[in-house]
């Protein structure tokens, strides 16, 4: 079985500025929705209070706000159904850092009258450690960058390492997007779910670029556009595939992962298919916009090539002892 | 080519290395090294505390004042208005001949700094002392509260510094909210005995007292454990504290109401008998984290160093209590700043759901791997499976946590994994198309693939040390199992299936059939 049959050799780059084009609005509309609607953050980053609950019965969600909104310390609730009927979600903005006087002891108080429950699970998190966390995956997102910057440019060459990050924020700017749009609330594993989107779509990228470096490298063709479109072709396949590998895990995780890992699976099934359209339209023509000249990467390999010749051959020299 | 080539032994080796690592893991067997679940999987609680490193330098003031006074008393040394203002010590001395005396025995306490103008003397701890001070709490904290939860019998507790000030506690398999909360109170109780004198000068108008009048004498009100409208006035400066505190036991007094029996050690012990010989007739109150449990009136010198406290409590309230005694106070109070309690009907669930996905993702993937690319699709996915079997293996050896994020990795892994077969994959019938020799395609295509697989791989690993290094608890899970999810890719991937071809080579070129072997024509 064969997806691409044909051995024809489709023309990316002819059609790369409305790709482009298409990019640049979903890039700058997921900015605007960052900027004006920005993100829910959940507890983790913003500190505060969840508590789960799930009932034997139906949740009588209204009784809940009923008897919460008599309590002034609990007036902010908010109240959300989570994944099943039986359960609901009780959020508050304020943390105890109280030890010995427990949450879920007064909430377990003030429910009572609702029905029979059972408290499954409380998060509490202070302003402080909200605050260190959002720092500590800020920083981490950063220096991923940096590396990724100068592993590949050091394997590569500074165009595609320019082109590959360039990539990179295009895609996880763009499930950012899509978590501020459906108001994904963004805790720790949704900014986990974020960095394996980087590494996921640095691979495809890179897989691509290592077809269009070998391309340089073997074809006698000088034109960037053709061996691009080329190397492009030659990894479609793969590039589908893997995709839907992981798609497919993915969409499982999504579908029957529970409520708890929803966040997380749907930033991966966005950002795969994000992923997968910048790999195949978008990455190549980075490196083609920033004017990447086939004939200074050959003089500078052959560069290189020659080095590495003349070492050998010194080499050579000093072990005959014939200098 | 040798059926058994070194490819084939390697992987065959890792393939029962997976297997023989990873069974008490899957089989959950009492013996061998296993996987444990994260407190999100099998319910229990989480915290993070905050020492409050500033009440520490306050009670190391606190108790160096203590022993300035005991000294000045032993030594007969006439000292006045002996009080704590902001951290420091002031006092001034009536007779100037005594001074030398009080200067001597306060060098030998190291860390102090003392100044003195004309008869009044000023004590404070250096900059550098505080900071030992500080950090030394944290420590302490650290010790008292994993002997707490030792003694309090919770399977595996585990109690971390992070940081300067914080320190991570986690209890896993907490049954219910009383556990929970009698494992809160336990970790907050200061459990800080001190042992006061009353004065009895002005024990009287403790009720018309202010506090700050109360504080000019150099005295303080507390309230009584029982009745808060109780009052009484103590000396600000204590007789004794709980540091010399070696023993504490649970007891019964003649009306069968539970008390707790203390032992100081020997300088509490002369220090104790000293005070109570020469304060026959006065109040001694008993005073456990600011609140006054009894105060019981001095008939004789009570030598042998042991007292009791008495004062209403519930047989389980004395237990704790004197646990808490026992493994020390904490020597300054902490506060919660994180804290996630799951429970374990939660984390049964999590588990149900993640592996039903983690199931169906795999059989899908499966599937279609031997529908697209036949044997090679085969081959392909006995890697798949030893991969998961070396990632299980490799954590239980590491005695790694699964948790949630973590089994994501796992389930992503799946995904990922297969992409390294697939690049060689369709490498293998981009040659084959080319017209090449099978034998010769599968060589080219591995080392063609090889190039991009390494560099893809890197990469990724290198954002995953990153997040080790940068991310907390679950994101570093995440990232354990995403790297050692690639290296055992690139093991049973890259060498293992290409060991498989080598050995099926023979069979495969007399066959020459590539639609069955590698699905294209």
């Amino acid at each position: 079985m064969e997806i691409f049959k044909s051995t024809k050799i489709y023309n990316f780059m002819g059609s790369r500025l409305p790709f482009l084009g298409l990019s640049s609005i979903l890039f700058i509309a997921s900015i605007v929705l960052l900027v004006t609607k920005g993100l829910n953050f959940g507890i983790d980053f913003a500190g505060g209070t969840i508590v789960q609950v799930k009932y034997e019965q139906k949740a009588p969600i209204s009784d809940i706000r009923e008897v919460l909104k008599k309590k002034p310390a609990y007036s902010n609730a908010i109240i959300s159904k989570f994944g099943s009927d039986e359960e609901v979600v009780i959020r508050l903005s304020g943390s105890s850092s109280d030890l010995s006087t427990d949450i879920s002891d007064k909430i377990t108080k003030v429910l009572a009258p609702t029905g029979k429950f059972e408290i499954r699970r409380v998060d509490i998190v202070g302003p402080k450690v909200g605050g260190e966390l959002r720092e500590k995956g800020i920083m981490a997102l950063t220096l991923s960058i940096l590396v990724i910057l100068v592993y590949v440019s050091f394997r590569f060459e500074w165009r595609f390492a320019i082109a590959s990050i360039l990539a990179l924020i295009h895609d996880i700017t763009i499930a950012m997007g899509a978590i501020s749009l459906f108001s994904v609330e963004v805790n720790l594993d949704i900014l986990a779910a974020l960095l394996t989107l980087l590494g996921y779509s640095l691979n495809d990228t890179i897989i691509v670029f290592d077809r269009i470096r070998e391309g340089i490298q073997t074809s006698k063709e000088t034109l960037i556009e053709k061996i691009v479109n080329e190397s492009v072709t030659k990894t479609l396949s793969r590039t589908t595939l893997t995709s839907l590998t992981t798609f497919f895990v993915v969409v499982t995780l999504f579908a029957f992962g529970g409520e708890i890992i929803h966040g997380f699976a749907f930033t991966l099934v966005v950002g795969i298919i994000v992923g997968t359209y910048s790999s195949i339209f978008i990455a190549a023509s980075f490196l083609v916009q920033l004017k990447f000249s086939i004939t200074s990467f050959r003089a500078k390999e052959a560069e290189k090539v020659k080095r590495q010749k003349e070492k050998e051959r010194m080499r050579a020299m000093y072990e005959k002892g014939t200098v | 080519m040798k059926i058994l080539n070194y490819r084939l032994v390697i992987f065959i080796l890792s393939i029962i290395f997976g297997i023989v690592f990873s069974l008490p893991s899957f089989m959950q067997t009492d013996t061998g090294k296993k996987i444990s679940l994260g407190l999100d999987l099998q319910g229990g609680l989480h915290m993070l505390l905050g020492v409050q490193t500033n009440e520490a330098v306050t009670s190391k003031i606190k108790s160096i004042a203590t022993s300035i006074k005991y000294f000045a008393d032993d030594e007969d040394l006439l000292l006045e208005d002996l009080s704590i203002d902001n951290d420091t010590i002031t006092f001034s001395m009536l007779d100037k001949d005594e001074l030398p005396k009080i200067e001597k025995s306060l060098e030998q306490i190291s860390g102090l700094k003392i100044s003195v103008d004309g008869l009044n003397v000023t004590v404070s701890l250096t900059d550098k002392e505080i900071e030992r001070t500080k950090d030394l709490s944290v420590s302490q904290a650290v010790e008292t509260i994993r002997n707490r939860l030792d003694q309090f019998g919770l399977a595996e507790p585990t109690v971390i510094r992070q940081g300067k000030t914080d320190i991570v506690v986690q209890l896993p398999g907490i049954k219910s909210q009383e556990d929970e909360k009698s494992a809160r109170e336990l970790i907050s109780k200061p459990a800080n005995l001190e042992l006061m004198a009353v004065d009895e000068e002005r024990a009287d108008r403790v009720y018309t007292m202010s506090e700050a009048q109360a504080a000019e004498y150099g005295d303080l009100i507390l309230e009584d454990t029982n009745d808060s409208n109780r009052l009484y006035l103590v000396k600000e400066i204590p007789i004794l504290n709980g540091e010399q505190v070696i023993d504490a036991k649970v007891a019964f007094d003649k009306s069968n109401q539970p008390i707790i029996n203390f032992t100081l050690n020997s300088s509490g012990a002369r220090i104790f008998g000293d005070f109570t010989a020469k304060n026959v007739g006065k109040r001694l109150a008993v005073v456990l984290d600011g609140k006054v449990y009894s105060a019981p009136s001095i008939r004789e010198r009570i030598g042998g160093g042991s007292g009791q406290i008495s004062g209403g409590f519930t047989v389980q309230e004395a237990g704790n209590v004197a646990i808490a005694l026992r493994s020390g106070a904490l020597p300054a109070s902490v506060k919660l700043l994180e804290k996630r309690s799951v429970g374990p009907s939660l984390g049964a669930d999590s588990i149900e759901a993640s592996m039903m996905a983690l199931i169906l993702g795999f059989a899908l993937v499966v599937v279609f791997m031997v529908v697209y690319y036949r044997r090679a699709g085969v081959i392909a996915n006995i890697a798949l499976v030893t991969n998961i079997f070396i990632i299980v293996a490799v954590m239980a050896m590491f005695g790694a946590t699964l948790t949630l994020p973590g089994m994501a990795g796992i389930v992503l892994t799946v995904g990922m994994a297969v992409d390294a077969n697939v690049i060689i994959t369709e490498r293998i019938r981009e040659l084959l198309k080319q017209g090449m020799s099978i034998p010769k395609a599968v060589e080219d295509g591995y080392s063609n693939a090889m190039r991009a697989i390494l560099d893809a791989n890197i990469t990724t690993i290198l954002a995953a040390v990153i997040l080790y290094a940068y991310g907390t608890g679950p994101i570093k899970g995440f990232a354990v199992t995403i790297s050692i999810g690639i290296l055992a890719s690139m093991l049973t991937a890259i060498l293992g299936t290409h060991g498989i071809y080598d050995a099926l080579m023979p069979k495969i070129s007399k066959d020459k059939n590539t639609k069955k072997w590698f699905g294209v024509n």
